[in-house]
Order: C-alpha cells, then sequence, then structure tokens
C-alpha cells in the first residue's frame, strides 16, 4: 500500500445546502473511483473535516458519473446571511477534500489529469 | 414539425452575475431562448424589505438595465428571454420592461408575466386550512417565527411558463420559479412534451441544473483552472435541445472556457443532496441515469436521463428577521502578525466590555485570513507570514449592540500594536440577518396567474 491524496484521484465542487455544505467528488478513472469508495468512508471525511463540520457526514454515490457526494451538515457557522464566516457557502470545502490522504493498492495505476 | 435541436442559453447564474454574459451570448453566435437566473434564497427577503420601502420596487433590476442593452439583438432575432427577475414584484418588472421597450422604440414584444408564488399574504388563511409549514430543518412549527416572517414563496415549475409562451410571449417574467424550470419551459413548448413525461422532464430538468450557474459548467470554478483557455472571454453555456430527451451542452464558437465531460460533471454535483432524487415542482430527476460523453471540442452529449413522478408538494422558501450581524476587517503587517492580531481581537471585546456591551462566544466570530480559516486543521498554518487579515465579527438580538460594536475596530490604527492598517469602507455597520426556513406547502393551494401583454 502506498498512499497518494484525493487531489491526485479526482477533481471537486461544493457549494452550500441550507447550513451545511455539499462536497461532490468526481473520480479520473474507475480504479480511482474504487479506491475512493472505500477509503472515503463518512467517518474519514468527517474527521479530515473536524474543525469545519460540526455536525454528522452523509455520503451519497452516482457510479456513472464516478462521484461521491458528501453533505458535511453544520459547517457554514449558521449558513446563508446567519454566518459570520469568509466561507460561508463552503465554496471551498471541495478543494479542502482533494488534501485528504488516502492509500492505494500496490501496482495501482494513478490516472492522468484531463487534456 | 418543431425544430432540432433548440438553443438555449443561460446568461445569469445569480443576482449581481457579469452583464457581459447575456450581452455576450445575443451577439456571439446562435440562440433561440436566453435564460436568466436571478433569485438565491435570501434574494426574496431583500427583494421584500426593498419593496416594503417602495412599493415599485422588489424586483432584479438588473434584468432592466440588461435588458435596455440587448433588445435590439433580441428584437431582431426573435430571441426568447425567460427570467426569474420578477422578485416579489413582477408586476412591477412588467411595466419597467415595457417601458423600456417602448423607450427603444420597438414594437409587437409580447411580455408575459406569472405570479401567485407569493403566499406571504396568504399564510393565515392556509394555516387555516391546515398548513404547518413546519420547517424542513428542524421539524418546528412556522408558529415560533410567525411574527418575525419577512417573505414566503412557492417555488413554481415550468407549467405556467409553457403556458406564457403558448400566448406568444417573447419575454417572460417569474418570481420565485426554480431555476432549472426556466431551461425545461421552452423545451415542453417547443417539442410539445406531455406534463407527465417523466424521463424526458427530468432530461430538460438535468439541462437546466447544468446551466444554471452559468459558466460553472464551462470552466470557471474549475479543479484544472490552468488547463482553461482565455477565461476572461469564458463562454456561457448553451444547451442543444433534441426532441427525444438528449441534449448536447456547448458554448459559442470562438469565446474562451472549456467544455468538456469534466466541467460538466463539476456542475452536476454542485448543491448535490441525493443524486438519485433531485426534486423540482416538474418532476424527480434521477443524477445517477446520466450519461456523459465527449462528442467533440466543447461539445458533451447528455443523455439517457430517467425520471418518476413529480412530488406531491411544492416547497416553499420562506424567511425572517433573527436579528444583526456586523463584521469588520483590519490588515495587519508582521513581525508576529498572528499574534498581533489576537491581542487586537482581544481588545476589541475588552473595550466593548468596558463599554457594557458584550457578546456570548457564539456571537462573536474572529478570523485571521492568511493562517487557514478556509482550510482549518486540514491545511497547517504558516509560521510567521508576512501579513494577514483580521477579521472580526458580531451577531445579536440588539441592533444597537452590534452598531457599538462597529466603532471599536478603527481605533486600533492608533491604540494597537504597530502595523495595523488597510481600514478600510468605513464603520462596520449592523446588517438584518435574515433566517432561511424551508417548508412545503399543497400543490393545490397555490394559484399562477399567466397575463401576457403587448408593448
Amino acid at each position: 500500500m502506498k498512499k497518494a491524496t484525493v487531489g491526485q484521484l479526482a477533481y471537486s465542487r461544493s457549494g452550500d445546502k441550507g447550513d451545511g455544505s455539499n462536497v461532490g467528488v468526481v473520480a479520473l478513472s474507475d480504479a480511482a473511483f474504487r479506491v475512493l469508495k472505500a477509503e472515503l468512508t463518512p467517518e474519514r471525511v468527517k474527521k479530515h473535516f473536524a474543525k469545519i463540520a460540526k455536525g454528522k457526514v452523509e455520503r451519497y454515490e452516482a457510479p456513472n458519473l464516478r462521484a461521491l457526494n458528501f453533505i458535511l451538515h453544520d459547517s457554514l457557522g449558521g449558513g446563508g446571511s446567519e454566518s459570520l464566516k469568509t466561507d460561508a457557502q463552503g465554496k471551498t470545502h471541495g478543494l479542502g477534500i482533494l488534501a485528504m490522504e488516502v492509500e492505494v493498492p500496490d501496482g495501482f495505476e494513478m490516472p492522468s489529469p484531463p487534456r | 414539425m418543431s425544430r432540432d435541436p433548440v438553443l438555449i442559453a443561460n446568461g445569469q447564474g445569480f443576482w449581481g452575475d457579469s452583464i457581459l454574459g447575456p450581452v455576450r451570448l445575443v451577439r456571439e453566435g446562435p440562440l433561440h431562448y436566453l435564460t436568466l437566473d436571478y433569485l438565491a434564497e435570501v434574494t426574496m427577503s431583500i427583494m421584500q424589505k426593498l419593496k416594503r420601502r417602495d412599493p415599485g420596487a422588489g424586483y432584479a433590476t438588473d434584468f432592466v438595465t440588461m435588458l435596455d442593452r440587448i433588445l435590439p439583438e433580441v428584437a431582431a432575432k426573435g430571441i426568447k428571454v425567460i427570467a426569474n427577475a420578477g422578485g416579489v414584484n413582477p408586476e412591477a418588472c412588467r411595466k419597467a420592461v415595457l417601458e423600456t421597450i417602448q423607450k427603444k422604440g420597438l414594437r409587437g414584444i409580447k411580455v408575459g408575466v406569472v405570479s401567485g408564488d407569493d403566499i406571504l399574504e396568504r399564510i393565515p388563511e392556509m394555516t387555516a386550512k391546515g398548513e404547518t409549514f413546519a420547517s424542513m430543518d428542524t421539524g418546528e412549527p412556522l408558529s415560533k417565527v410567525k411574527e418575525k416572517l419577512l417573505s414566503a414563496n412557492a417555488y413554481i415549475g415550468a407549467g405556467p411558463i409553457v403556458e406564457a409562451l403558448r400566448k406568444g410571449a417573447q419575454i417572460v417574467i417569474t418570481g420565485r420559479c426554480t431555476d432549472p424550470s426556466l431551461v425545461l419551459a421552452p423545451m415542453i413548448h417547443e417539442f410539445d412534451w406531455s406534463m407527465d413525461d417523466w424521463n424526458k422532464l427530468a432530461a430538460g430538468t438535468v439541462a437546466g441544473h447544468i446551466v444554471e450557474c452559468g459558466p460553472q459548467c464551462t470552466g470557471g470554478n474549475y479543479t484544472y483552472w490552468r488547463s482553461v483557455p482565455n477565461l476572461a472571454r469564458i463562454g456561457y453555456p448553451i444547451v442543444e435541445a433534441h426532441p427525444d430527451g438528449t441534449f448536447h451542452v456547448t458554448k459559442h464558437a470562438k469565446t474562451g472556457g472549456l467544455c468538456t465531460v469534466e466541467t460538466v460533471a463539476s456542475q452536476l454535483v454542485y448543491e448535490m443532496g441525493d443524486p438519485a432524487k433531485y426534486l423540482t415542482p416538474d418532476v424527480v430527476a434521477d443524477f445517477t441515469s446520466i450519461r456523459l460523453e465527449q462528442e467533440g471540442k466543447d461539445r458533451v452529449r447528455v443523455s439517457g436521463i430517467r425520471g418518476a413522478e413529480r412530488p406531491a408538494k411544492l416547497k416553499v422558501s420562506a424567511s425572517y428577521l433573527n436579528g444583526y450581524k456586523a463584521s469588520g476587517q483590519l490588515t495587519v503587517a508582521g513581525p508576529d502578525a498572528i499574534e498581533k492580531s489576537r491581542l487586537c481581537a482581544d481588545v476589541v471585546f475588552e473595550r466593548l466590555k468596558m463599554d457594557g456591551v458584550e457578546f456570548p462566544p457564539e456571537g462573536r466570530l474572529v478570523e485571521i485570513v492568511g493562517t487557514g480559516v478556509c482550510h482549518e486543521g486540514i491545511v497547517p498554518p504558516p509560521k510567521d507570514p508576512s501579513e494577514v487579515v483580521l477579521r472580526i465579527g458580531v451577531k445579536d438580538a440588539d441592533r444597537a449592540k452590534v452598531d457599538r460594536f462597529g466603532r471599536e475596530i478603527a481605533p486600533l490604527v492608533t491604540s494597537g500594536p504597530p502595523g495595523v492598517t488597510g481600514f478600510a469602507g468605513g464603520r462596520p455597520q449592523a446588517t438584518e440577518i435574515v433566517a432561511y426556513w424551508p417548508a412545503l406547502v399543497s400543490r393545490n393551494l397555490i394559484e399562477t396567474t399567466v397575463t401576457v401583454e403587448e408593448a
């Protein structure tokens, strides 16, 4: 087993969802999607965003897009106009997950970014 | 025979988006429909406040400013314009639009208006009929915030827009219409889709979701931003819709940006909840059925989309006044910028306390921008950055307390540690906190009205 960052395996986008944010992660290959499905459990994602997500983390899958979607509850300091935070809409949470470390199996072929 | 493809572009992703979007879309290539999305959740309450002060206000004035620039092309090319610019005052919006058309000396342009989404005045009547408007977030009944309600709007779907188009409207103005319905409506109209053809309605809804934030699907806010050519001239997205429910996402030739499977997939996951159940007033779309294929340069084919019967209830977006907030910022130069920023924040709250003004911990926010506030706990903060931005904010039910806070920021320049600067933009003022209250309402209680008038 060796280490990789989510950013080496996927791209992402995030935005607000009530008082939480959604973080969409799209894998660059089928193999990368398998790794992310196994590695990015709601518990680990919650731990990664421990200082940001005060509530629970939910996970959804869209295999047709090789996408995982995480809802980080209570991650915006109130959300909408109630929040005093700089990132009151969770716009940067997508980049935050790309910094997360995961384990990839031996012989795993690192995908190349598009183009 | 309906035309195929029908070209639908979205030129505005929110109130405040660049006017260049729609201006360039009508000039830089072919187009049949131009949609414009102006409404975020808090926008309606801002508009409601404006309308209380001035009965002629409460709509997206940007829409009229923009029409003033694009009307000649719109008229010459027969482009139809669909916008949820009506806000809480679609009638006033119509009046302004008709005046603009007349001012331009244009004739024969029909303007349609959809109303009926604004239910603020109808809440007591609907409550008497058994509607609780319980919060979808907390389950609490609306009675908890009834006295502080600022706005209440039911999300309207594509149906009334289709009706306006059938009546010959070239410009359609709605209030709180669901964003993707602006794009779905012209497809229903052009292809004569049935209002229970769930797969096709889902396809049009997915198309609407992809383009609703404008260039966010053509290279804006994209992870691989270095690969996006000519971001300044980014092309706003165009849907080439086909009668069978498949469509292409593209942009006008010679525009900047990028339209690939990856830029489209990025937008598909934006603001996503359960991908298998994307709810709108028109349909329940299944995002796990979407197939994306790169069919050429800046051209993505989208197919395979399935949908299910529309939800029984409509979503209501209500808002209420929940106190006041203010925040101010200063730049603090190093050495020891972080330590000095912490001292500044402590000093502000200590001085306020001396004057009898206290804020509980949950009513305060101190951020030292430059030390990882966006990615707290993820990225290690720099040891001694050459400068940081200190942001201090408060919220409270008492407006006077929040205003008092705003007067204690600038004094740090002369009575704080050295290197404090960048106090610009005046004293932070207390602004109202407009809290969001999502709820549901029975469909049969919402009556929409469509009127079409010629300028």
